[in-house]
């Protein structure tokens, strides 16, 4: 808790927690499981194991099939909000995590140079003593504080917590600034509260949904997916915005196919019309939002004519649109997106997204933005954590006045010695992130582990940053682990339970177990004041009257759905400096911000350069599925898409490869050319997460876009990295 | 007596190869092969498309020419439900079934027999939804009996347009999809 | 534009069918040329001509049996599951080409063991099969007198198993190529006429050769009116029969079908047997053997063009067919 925001979220958490938990206990409505026989039914040898994935990071709930010891196949549990009985491509194939023959097996220590991935098999002993030294010099030598902690996935919270009781708040992952993190400023300095995830977005009753770049469909964020197809089927008017022609688009009642990275002018010029046309809500504005009379100054130069010109989105369609958001007020929902780094204006961006929301009345309505059930389930008591002994340790070369959460990107470039700081980070421990594919400038992360004393990662396969590490724990795969307890808030709370449904395979190890021996070795023994992870769990499900057996049994409690949106009771309360919707953000203008969005011009490709653009395959997350042999069977390399016109003047044939070349002369492997009129002529788009190169991984098919993300553009006001800024050219 | 089919909605299908992924790890299709597959369609002009992406397999076809054409009665239709489906050990691996399936449905499975969507006639006989049909996020696979009046499939059909697959190959395949 | 991704990619399917290879283009020729032996020879027979045929009732008779052999091992060879081989003979499927023939072959072979019985001498046998020759007496005796009905016998049978060679591949309406009732009376003929080659490499008489050329000659002409008819089909047919002529005239297939099929094994010979009709003298042995060259390349083409062929994916892009 190191920032007002999460505090006060904290105290409104607890408090509606500790009702809503006794609601549920007394009132008893969850799903039913019981009525599920088929969940405990052992015929045929096949036993049903609930558990939740973690193939990306929404956590559906799961149900794994087992015979004989082999997981046989995954479904969807039926009771599990997040899943409702289905689960996204990925998670169906995640035995093919599991069952990887390339997996780690055994904990390595460095054999040779660093990154020269080159090791010797060890104990766990030998791997964690050695681990424990290094964490005990570095403190006593340095500070704890120069111990990053680089982290992705459940499966880190109890190496997070190990890691603050040793005294470092050097802390990250890649989800914020180099995804997230520019919405979830932009709507909290607008609405003194984040959109969080799983998205609070009420797709499944909207009656207009409004996509910039999200591409849902493609983007296979579970449940978001679901609510997609159920607003369709209800006739909900869709508008995608993209330079692409996404899947989205595909369904869309207006495709606008923007020209990359002005989305900003795009916004105000759809406010402009909404003000001029009378067509915001009134009621609403009136009441809950500051600074109506300076956006409706602000946006008056925006007319979509003027806007056609840099967007080249036609006037009548900007207007027929913006008409529309009036008409289906206030069920419209400006989807905030989720990956939302691009160009470096991005909190700008999404307080543009937010603030048209406002005018439109959508925060806190039905087919919105709802507000998401909260549920307290304290964890054990354990001993305040160590204060910091340095300020934020990512913000020293640089500070981004509201980053509110540690910055991935700060954390590599405090890694460099530099004179001005007083705490270069001396040692990393990565769990469950490939930062040589996550972090832009993959060259510069390479650079920073050259200077650190000390590397360690757990990881499940030989990925990139495996090769880099000193010491490698191989995981426990989330079939063959506990982890802690999910406790989810969407429209219903509940807390899910991550159990293994097989034994771990190889010499593996589950991370809590790695932290609490970790913390043995450190003398931190009083921050796992519990024997065991059943111990953990069962204690702490008892705050809420369950028991680990129930959990085990039925794998996730739902509790009583609370209101959801203002018409059904919620209190308009908004966590910002004027307790207002803050159209106009007194917080950016403090900070000498743009307190309303301006749009700003961003480069152009050069001649015979095109914009490099990615996302995501619906079959694959990022890397950390490329190498899935099950997944692999339906997609299991990228490929450039390149407009017709383009590829006809660079003689490139669909179907043949190429290689990419950007701007500043770093070359990608071949990759396979699809020639397609489904996108501008400014822009190319590859999926993120191909071309491998770690050479213990079986499939290096592809490219990999963040080899040619050579340059960023970092948001001012909170430090993200831009990334849509590099062009490509073909290498013929 | 049921006729068990297939609605698909095209609206709701985003071509996310789920139902092929549960596909695979339910029947344990072997490695390299499919049962369903996607096929995506765009055409218009820039930036005026339309598309249409299908989840398709085995039409379960009231004609079935992969029937007809089975020299050893492998293939066969089901009594009662009018799932076509091969007996394995009755079958040759001819190929003439493969041949005469106008929509390229079958495959030979490895281990030697005529392989194909067998609408998950193990499933359902234990009263479950087919593994496609189970898992699809957007829930746009229905299955059930096209014979039952008033059935959900029927209500389906009824409310949109609605086409099958190659018409003119006269096969009256029992998987429709919603435009 | 029209941008179709089909991500289905299953192997011998996409991008094409490739299920069949040589050794159904190698079993349907010799079925075709069996089927023709048999019918020569029964008509040969039927017209109490075998004084001066020789070659046609003697030797070629012999080599039905062993030429549908060779076929139906090639046959074999194709099954993915050979051990269960017997599953064509546990049952008759009324409706499917292949069990039709199945037991068309089945029933061939007797026909034939009897036209070897009935040939004329007793010496039909040399060599190591010399021993078969006292089995045979015992046949003689027995099909003594039922010559003619033997023959027609083989006749009947031999025009079943010809057409049938076509009907297994015409039967497929998913294959447009195939999908042509002119098909099996074009394996036919072409069968006839591989069959005539056949009898005019066996070291017929000059009688015989020059008879068997004349008829060779007509059999080639059918057949070249047969195929212009099939072309002129496909090019006024459904776009799925267009596409699939269009391989033959101007597609992958275009080339080998007019050399091989075409100009070698039809036009070719056709010159030569006029040639030898006029009295010109070239090998006997050329038009025939490119006659039965002819012959297989069109099962080849035939059966590797077919399994390219597909139906229009044209008419299922878009268009609603019902409510
Ligand atoms: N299958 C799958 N699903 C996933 C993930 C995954 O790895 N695999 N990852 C999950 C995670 S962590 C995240 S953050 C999300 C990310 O998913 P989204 O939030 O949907 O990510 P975006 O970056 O918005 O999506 C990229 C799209 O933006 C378009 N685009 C690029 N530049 C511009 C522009 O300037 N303007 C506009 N309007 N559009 C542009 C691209 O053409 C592309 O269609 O996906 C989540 N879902
Ligand atoms: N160029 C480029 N960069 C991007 C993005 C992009 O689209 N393009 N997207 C950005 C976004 S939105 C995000 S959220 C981040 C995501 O960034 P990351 O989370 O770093 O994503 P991955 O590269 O998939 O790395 C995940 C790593 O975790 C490992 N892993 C998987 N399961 C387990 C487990 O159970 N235990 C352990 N210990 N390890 C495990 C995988 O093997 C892999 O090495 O990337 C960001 N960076
Ligand atoms: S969205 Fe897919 S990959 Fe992510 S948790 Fe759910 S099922 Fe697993
Ligand atoms: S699972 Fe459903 S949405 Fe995904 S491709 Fe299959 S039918 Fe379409
Ligand atoms: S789709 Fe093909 S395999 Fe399935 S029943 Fe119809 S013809 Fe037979
Ligand atoms: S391959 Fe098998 S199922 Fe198909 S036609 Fe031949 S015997 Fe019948
Ligand atoms: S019905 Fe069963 S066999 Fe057929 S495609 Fe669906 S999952 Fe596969
Ligand atoms: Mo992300």
């Amino acid at each position: 808790m190191t920032n007002g925001i999460n505090r006060r979220q904290f105290i409104r958490l607890a408090g509606f927690g500790a009702a809503g938990a006794g609601l549920a206990y007394s009132g008893l409505n969850p799903w039913g499981l019981s009525a599920h026989a088929d969940l405990t039914h052992t015929g045929s040898g096949v036993r049903e194991i609930p558990t939740f994935c973690e193939l990306c990071f929404w956590k559906c709930g799961v149900i794994a099939k087992v015979k004989d010891g082999r997981i046989i196949k995954l479904e969807g549990h039926p009771g599990h909000p997040l899943s409702n009985g289905r689960l996204c491509p990925r998670g169906n194939g995640g035995t093919g995590l599991t069952y990887d023959k390339d997996r780690l097996r055994q904990p390595l220590i460095r054999a040779k140079k660093r990154g020269e991935d080159v090791f010797r098999e060890v104990t766990w002993d030998d791997a964690l003593d050695h681990i424990a030294e290094k964490m005990i010099y570095i403190r006593d030598e340095w500070s704890a504080d120069c111990f990053a902690l680089f982290n992705h996935g459940y499966g880190a919270t109890f190496i997070k917590h190990l890691i603050k009781a040793y005294g470092s708040h050097s802390i990250a992952a890649p989800s914020y600034a180099q995804c997230r993190g520019p919405r979830e400023v932009g709507f909290d300095l607008t609405f003194g509260e984040e959109v969080l995830s799983p998205e609070r977005t009420d797709i499944v009753n909207t009656r207009m949904l409004v996509l910039i770049g999200s591409h849902l469909g493609e983007n296979m964020h579970n449940t978001q997916v679901q609510e997609f197809a159920d607003a369709i089927s209800n006739g909900a008017k869709l508008v995608v915005v993209d330079p692409r022609h996404s899947v989205a688009a595909g369904k869309a009642d207006w495709y606008l196919p923007i020209k990359p990275a002005t989305d900003i002018a795009l916004l105000l010029a759809w406010m402009n019309v909404i003000i001029n046309e009378d067509l915001y809500d009134k009621e609403y504005v009136d009441k809950y939002t500051v600074g109506f009379e300076q956006l409706v100054q602000h946006v008056k130069s925006y007319s979509p004519e003027k806007v056609w010109t840099i967007t080249g989105i036609k006037p009548e369609l900007i207007r027929r649109t913006a008409r529309e958001m009036g008409h289906q007020k206030p069920a419209v929902l400006i989807h905030p997106g989720r990956h939302v780094t691009w160009y470096g204006d991005d909190t700008q961006r999404s307080r543009a997204i937010a603030i048209l929301n406002a005018l439109l009345g959508s925060w806190g309505r039905k087919g919105g933005f709802f507000y998401p059930g909260e549920l307290d389930v304290p964890k054990p008591e354990t001993p305040p954590y160590p204060k910091p002994s340095f300020d934020r340790v990512d913000l020293q070369i640089k500070n981004y006045p509201l980053a509110y959460n540690t910055l991935a990107s700060g954390l590599c470039d405090a890694t460099f010695p530099a004179p001005q700081t007083n705490c270069q980070l001396k040692a990393w421990f990565v769990y469950g992130t490939n930062l040589v594919h996550s972090l832009p400038k993959p060259q510069q992360t390479m650079e920073a582990m050259q200077h650190l004393k000390f590397l360690v990662v757990s990881d499940v396969l030989p990925m990139e940053i495996v090769g880099w590490a000193d010491v490698v724990l191989p995981d426990a795969t989330y079939l063959e682990r506990y982890d802690d307890l999910h406790v989810g808030r969407f429209r219903e709370p509940f807390v899910a339970l991550r159990q293994p449904v097989i034994e771990p395979m190889y010499d593996t190890r589950p991370p809590w177990w790695v932290a609490k021996e970790l913390a043995k070795r450190l003398n931190l023994d009083s921050y796992f004041p519990w024997d065991n992870i059943e111990q953990y769990l069962d204690n702490r499900l008892a705050t809420v009257g369950l028991k680990l057996s129930d959990l085990k049994r039925d794998g996730v409690k739902v509790f009583p759905r609370q209101p959801l949106y203002f018409e059904d009771g919620i209190q308009p309360e908004f966590f910002t400096n004027s307790g207002k919707i803050e159209l106009y953000s007194s917080s950016l203008a403090a900070h000498g911000y743009d307190p309303i969005p301006v749009y700003t011009e961003h480069g152009e490709p050069p001649q015979g350069y095109y914009r490099l653009l990615f996302g995501r395959a619906p079959v694959h997350t990022f890397g950390r599925t490329t190498n899935n042999p099950v997944l692999n069977r339906v997609i299991d390399s990228n490929e450039v898409w390149v407009n017709r016109r383009v590829a006809e003047e660079w003689s490139l044939e669909n179907g043949g490869d190429v290689i990419l070349k950007n701007q500043d002369g770093v070359e990608s492997s071949p990759v396979r050319i699809k020639v397609t009129e489904r996108i501008r002529s400014d822009c190319v788009y590859m999926v993120h997460g191909f071309g491998h190169k770690a050479k213990r991984l079986t499939n290096k098919k592809g490219a990999n876009d963040s080899d040619l993300i050579t340059r960023y553009n970092t948001d001012p006001i909170m430090g993200g990295t831009g990334m849509n800024v590099n062009f490509v050219t073909f290498v013929t | 007596m049921a006729r068990y089919g297939m609605v698909i909605d095209t609206h709701r299908c985003v071509g996310c190869h789920s139902c092929v992924i549960s596909c695979f790890m339910e029947n344990s299709v072997p490695e390299g092969y499919k049962r369903d597959w996607i096929v995506e369609v765009v055409s218009g002009e820039f930036p005026n498309f339309r598309s249409e992406i299908r989840s398709e397999r085995c039409n379960h076809c009231d004609n079935p020419p992969c029937v007809f054409v089975c020299p050893c009665g492998a293939s066969y239709v089901e009594e009662g439900t009018g799932t076509v489906l091969v007996h394995n050990e009755k079958c040759t691996g001819c190929k003439a079934c493969i041949a005469a399936c106008p929509y390229d449905a079958r495959f030979i499975n490895p281990a030697g027999f005529a392989d194909k969507c067998t609408f998950c006639d193990h499933r359902v006989k234990d009263g479950l939804l087919p593994g496609c049909a189970t898992t699809c996020p957007t829930k746009a696979i229905n299955f059930g009996d096209l014979d039952q009046p008033g059935s959900h499939l029927h209500k389906l059909m009824h409310d949109r347009s609605v086409k099958s697959l190659k018409p003119s190959a006269g096969t009256g395949p029992n998987v429709y999809y919603l435009l | 534009m029209i941008e179709v991704t089909n991500y289905r990619d299953n192997p011998l399917i996409d991008p094409h069918l490739e299920i069949w290879e040589w050794q159904i283009s190698v079993y349907l020729f010799l079925g075709g040329l069996v089927a023709g032996l048999m019918i020569l020879n029964g008509l040969w027979r039927i017209r109490d001509r075998e004084h001066e045929t020789k070659a046609i009732t003697n030797s070629a008779v012999l080599w039905a049996p062993v030429l549908i052999s060779l076929g139906m091992f090639c046959l074999w060879l194709d099954l993915v599951n050979k051990l269960n081989v017997y599953r064509f003979y546990m049952t008759f499927q009324i409706k499917s080409p292949m069990s039709w023939g199945s037991w068309i072959l089945f029933l061939v072979y007797p026909a034939q063991i009897l036209a070897v019985a009935v040939a004329k001498g007793s010496d039909v046998f040399g060599g190591v099969l010399k021993g078969l020759n006292p089995l045979l007496q015992i046949l003689k005796s027995i099909t003594n007198g039922r010559e003619k009905q033997i023959a027609w016998l083989n006749v009947v049978l031999g025009v079943m198993l010809g057409i049938y060679t076509g009907i297994l591949l015409s039967a497929t309406a998913a294959r447009p190529l195939w999908n042509t009732a002119l098909l099996g009376p074009l394996f036919l003929v072409s069968g006839l006429s591989t069959a005539t080659a056949w009898n005019m490499l066996s070291r017929p008489t000059k009688i015989e050769h020059s008879s068997l050329a004349k008829w060779d000659f007509s059999l080639i002409i059918t057949e070249m009116f047969l195929l212009l008819l099939i072309l002129i089909g496909f090019l006024s047919g459904t776009e799925g029969h267009q596409s699939a002529g269009m391989l033959l005239l101007g597609g992958g297939f275009t080339a080998v079908f007019w050399i091989f099929v075409i100009i070698l094994g039809l036009l070719f010979p056709l010159w030569l047997e006029l040639r030898e009709m006029r009295g010109h003298s070239t090998p006997a042995w050329v038009a025939p053997a490119l006659v039965l060259l002819g012959g297989l390349a069109l099962r080849f083409v035939m059966v590797q063009a077919g399994q390219v062929s597909h139906l229009p994916d044209t008419e299922l892009l878009f268009g609603a067919v019902g409510h």
